[in-house]
Order: C-alpha cells, then structure tokens, then sequence
C-alpha cells in the first residue's frame, strides 16, 4: 500500500492545464478525464453534488425555436453524451405510422408515398402533444392484437388530392402549375381530422399541421389522384428516425488556443490567415509590452502582434501547427468539460424545451436505476 | 366480406368466340376501364365489344383496386 499522503490541493494553473485535451500536428493528448479518486495521489477527487453546483455553469448564445446553441461547463462527457442521446433518440415526438391507402394512380408508389409521408415533421398544440397524447403501444406481429387507436393515441389525417387540366390556362401551356391543378402535391394539402377529444387541445392555431407546409410529396399529372388516410402516433427515435424531434443535437469541446511566444509583424498577419475569421486578432504592441524584458516584445513597439480573440469560432483545423515560423510559439487544445451543445429542432417542441426534456428523460431513468438497485439489495 | 368478392355468374355462357359477340344479356353493371391509347374511360358492359369508344383503340386496362391498402410508414 501507498504510504498515506496528506490531502493536497493542485495550484489553479494545474487544474487548468488538466481540463485540456492537446491537440498535436499529428496526435491528440489527454484525451480521457482523469477527476476520478486514486488518479493523483493525496488528492480529493470524490465526487460531490455541492461541489458540482458551484463548478457546473450554462451560457446560453442563441435560442431561437428552431435552433438553440448554448455551453454547459464543468460535465463530464458521459453525461454531455447521454443528453445528446436521448436528444436524438428518446424523446416522444408525433409522425405519420399507418397509411390507408384507398386510391393513388400517382407514378409514386403505394409504399414510397407511405414512407415520405411517415418523414414529415408535424407540429400542434404542446399542451395537448405532451400532456394529452399518450405513447402508442404497438401490438406485436403474430400477436393476434388489434391495431387500438382512441384520441389519445392516435391523430388521424387525411390526403385526397386529385390533379385536374386547368381550361384557363393558355393553349401551349408548359409550365404544370399553371396548365394543371394540383400537379404537385405537398404537406399543407394535409388535413387534420379532430375527433373526440383532440378538439379542446388541437384547434385554431394549435392544429396538427405540417411544420413545414411547402415539403413536396408526389407529381401528378390530370386524371391522377391521391386519396389516403392516414394515423399519426407518438414514438420516440430510436424505434424510427421519424419520431427524433431533432434535425441534429451535437455538442463539440471549445478550442482553446495559446500563444507561448509573441507572434509579430508578417507572421501575425499569417498565423491570423491560419484560422477563421473572428478567431486571432491583430493588435499593435503598446509601450508597456516593450519595455518588459524577456517577454519577446522589446524594440518592436508599434507592430502589430496576434492575439486570440474568440477560440469558439475555430475549427482546430490545425493549420498553424503546419508552418515552421508557429513551431513552438502556439499550443493547440480543447478544453474537456466545456461542452458546446448546438440542437437543431424540427419544429415540433422548441430546442429549448427539447433539452429541458431530456433532463427529465435521463432524470427518469436515474430514478429507475435507483429503485432497481434498491430492489435487488432487498 | 369486401364488395369484390367473387360472384357464381348466373347465365353461363357457352365457351368460345362467340361468347363476347353473342351479347347473351346487354344488362349488368357497366365497369369502367382505361384506354391505353388515349386513357379515355371506356364504361363496358358484359358482351360489349373491347374497344374504346373514342379511338378505337382495342386494349383496355382495368382501373385500380377500390380496396384499401394499409401500409407502415417505415
């Protein structure tokens, strides 16, 4: 055994220098936590949820209902990961499940219509998806059991388009929205059947709707038609992409650039070239930087030297570590528990509300785990 | 049951050409079919003569299925 060694305390520059993953020319550093207990000897590191509380921060930079970017500091990945999980694949989302088709002599094929239909994005009222409708069981094939649909379960939707030659149209007429009607068919031409119930949650404003009203389904030429029914349940992504109520849920590390050594003059200007806009400033060196000895500035008062100004906006593409004039004066990395969340939401919930539910998802599951374990001990 | 099952044909007729031409009974249901020359509907009745009446066109195709299909949107 280890001789006991009195609790330490690393220096802050210490503990900043763990948070970083080290991003090399050609090799990627440090990349596995290490604030686990036993890793550093005479060092707390057990985990606490006041600790936590203090250190766990979120900075909000966009949310919009569409698209939300936003930071939670001081997570460990497995966590971070868990909540872009659910974010994807755990959340009940209505779409499209069973189609009756009882017509379609468009060239589109019974199965594909089925299929396109299924991938539109639908939104209403999210009192009435969240708290009215419920998931839907699905009976399990060879089962015997009957598909059950009730207004809680189950929104029923139908499509009966029909393509017809327009007489008002010009003689000679090429263009098909103009020499016919309906010849495109799209997701407004969707129409939400209420029944039961659905009225008090989903009317007015808060009907079921296509999110995305102009989405193309099928061509048709006259004499063509589309008559199909169709029943819309609540699912979750993992049984089918449909039911993800997101476009994409990532997060990324934020970069973290240093400058180890000044970078003046020419360089400056093309270590600036060596990432995105926005990301390395240029600034002239004042007196004060030149007059301080060692430091790499002296006599060169009045160039302009690099500096960082918002690492967010790089792509660690790595390209400065490419040129000889950097060698040594610049350390690329990622900071580990700074985790850059982006979601995308389809419309249906805002992207806010999306991640607020999967806090709830996960939180569910935790107490699942919980109670699970505390009957196994019995 | 579905409204396209099989019905036992009451007058029997004798096989052969002559059973489309013979016109045994010019009653019964009309069936709409589809030109394939120029897509026309074409109503037909048992006896008539297969041929659209618009272009004379001799093949005609039956009209899709009036029975509902369900598919999985998957």
């Amino acid at each position: 055994m280890a001789p006991y060694q009195a609790p330490s305390q690393p220096s802050q520059e210490q503990l900043e220098r763990r948070r970083l993953v080290g991003v090399n020319a050609e090799t990627v550093t440090d990349v596995s936590s290490v604030d686990f207990p036993g890793h550093y000897p005479g060092e707390d590191h057990s985990w606490d949820a006041a600790k936590f509380r203090d250190n766990f921060q979120v900075k909000f930079y966009q949310n919009d209902p569409l698209e939300s970017s936003f930071s939670l500091i001081g997570l460990d990945a497995s966590v971070a990961n868990a909540f872009r999980r659910i974010l994807l694949s755990e959340i009940w989302t209505l779409a499209i499940e069973y189609v009756f088709v009882y017509n379609n002599t468009s060239i589109i094929q019974d199965e594909v219509l089925a299929q396109r239909l299924g991938l539109i994005p639908f939104k209403g009222n999210k009192k009435g998806l969240r708290d009215f409708l419920r998931p839907y069981h699905k009976p399990e094939e060879g089962s015997g059991e009957k598909i059950e649909g009730y207004d809680y379960n189950t929104i029923i939707l139908a499509l009966k388009i029909e393509c017809t030659r327009n007489d008002q149209a010009a003689r000679g007429e090429t263009n098909p929205h103009k020499a016919y009607h309906n010849a495109h068919v799209y997701a407004k031409d969707i129409v939400f059947k209420p029944y039961g119930e659905q009225t008090k949650y989903f009317s007015g404003e808060g009907a079921i709707q296509p999110t995305n009203p102009d989405i193309l389904i099928a061509k048709m030429r006259p004499g063509q038609c589309i008559d199909v029914e169709m029943h819309a349940v609540m699912g979750i992504g993992s049984d089918h992409a449909k039911f993800s109520p997101v476009a994409t849920a990532s997060y990324r590390l934020l970069p973290s650039i240093q400058i180890l050594k000044p970078i003046i003059g020419k360089d400056a200007k093309k270590f600036a070239a060596c990432f995105p806009q926005g990301v390395i400033d240029l600034e002239p060196v004042t007196k004060k930087d030149a007059s301080k000895k060692g430091s790499g500035f002296e006599g060169h008062e009045g160039e302009m030297k690099a500096v960082v100004k918002d690492a967010m906006k790089d792509t660690v593409s790595r390209e400065c570590l490419r040129h000889k004039e950097f060698e040594g004066k610049v350390k690329l990395g990622r900071v580990r528990d700074h985790f850059i969340f982006s979601i995308e939401s389809l419309g249906q919930f805002d992207s806010e509300e999306l991640f607020i539910e999967s806090i709830q998802v996960l939180r569910k599951k935790c107490l699942a785990l919980k109670e699970n374990l505390s009957n196994m001990v019995r | 049951m579905s409204r396209e099952a099989y019905q036992v044909p009451t007058a029997v007729p004798t096989p052969g050409r002559d059973s489309f031409q013979t016109n045994l009974s010019g009653d019964g249901p009309a069936i709409n079919y589809l030109c394939g020359d120029c897509n026309a509907k074409v109503p037909l009745k048992r006896g008539d003569p297969i041929r659209c009446k618009e272009c004379g066109h001799r093949v005609l195709y039956k009209e899709r299925t009036k029975r509902m299909v369900q598919f999985e949107a998957r």
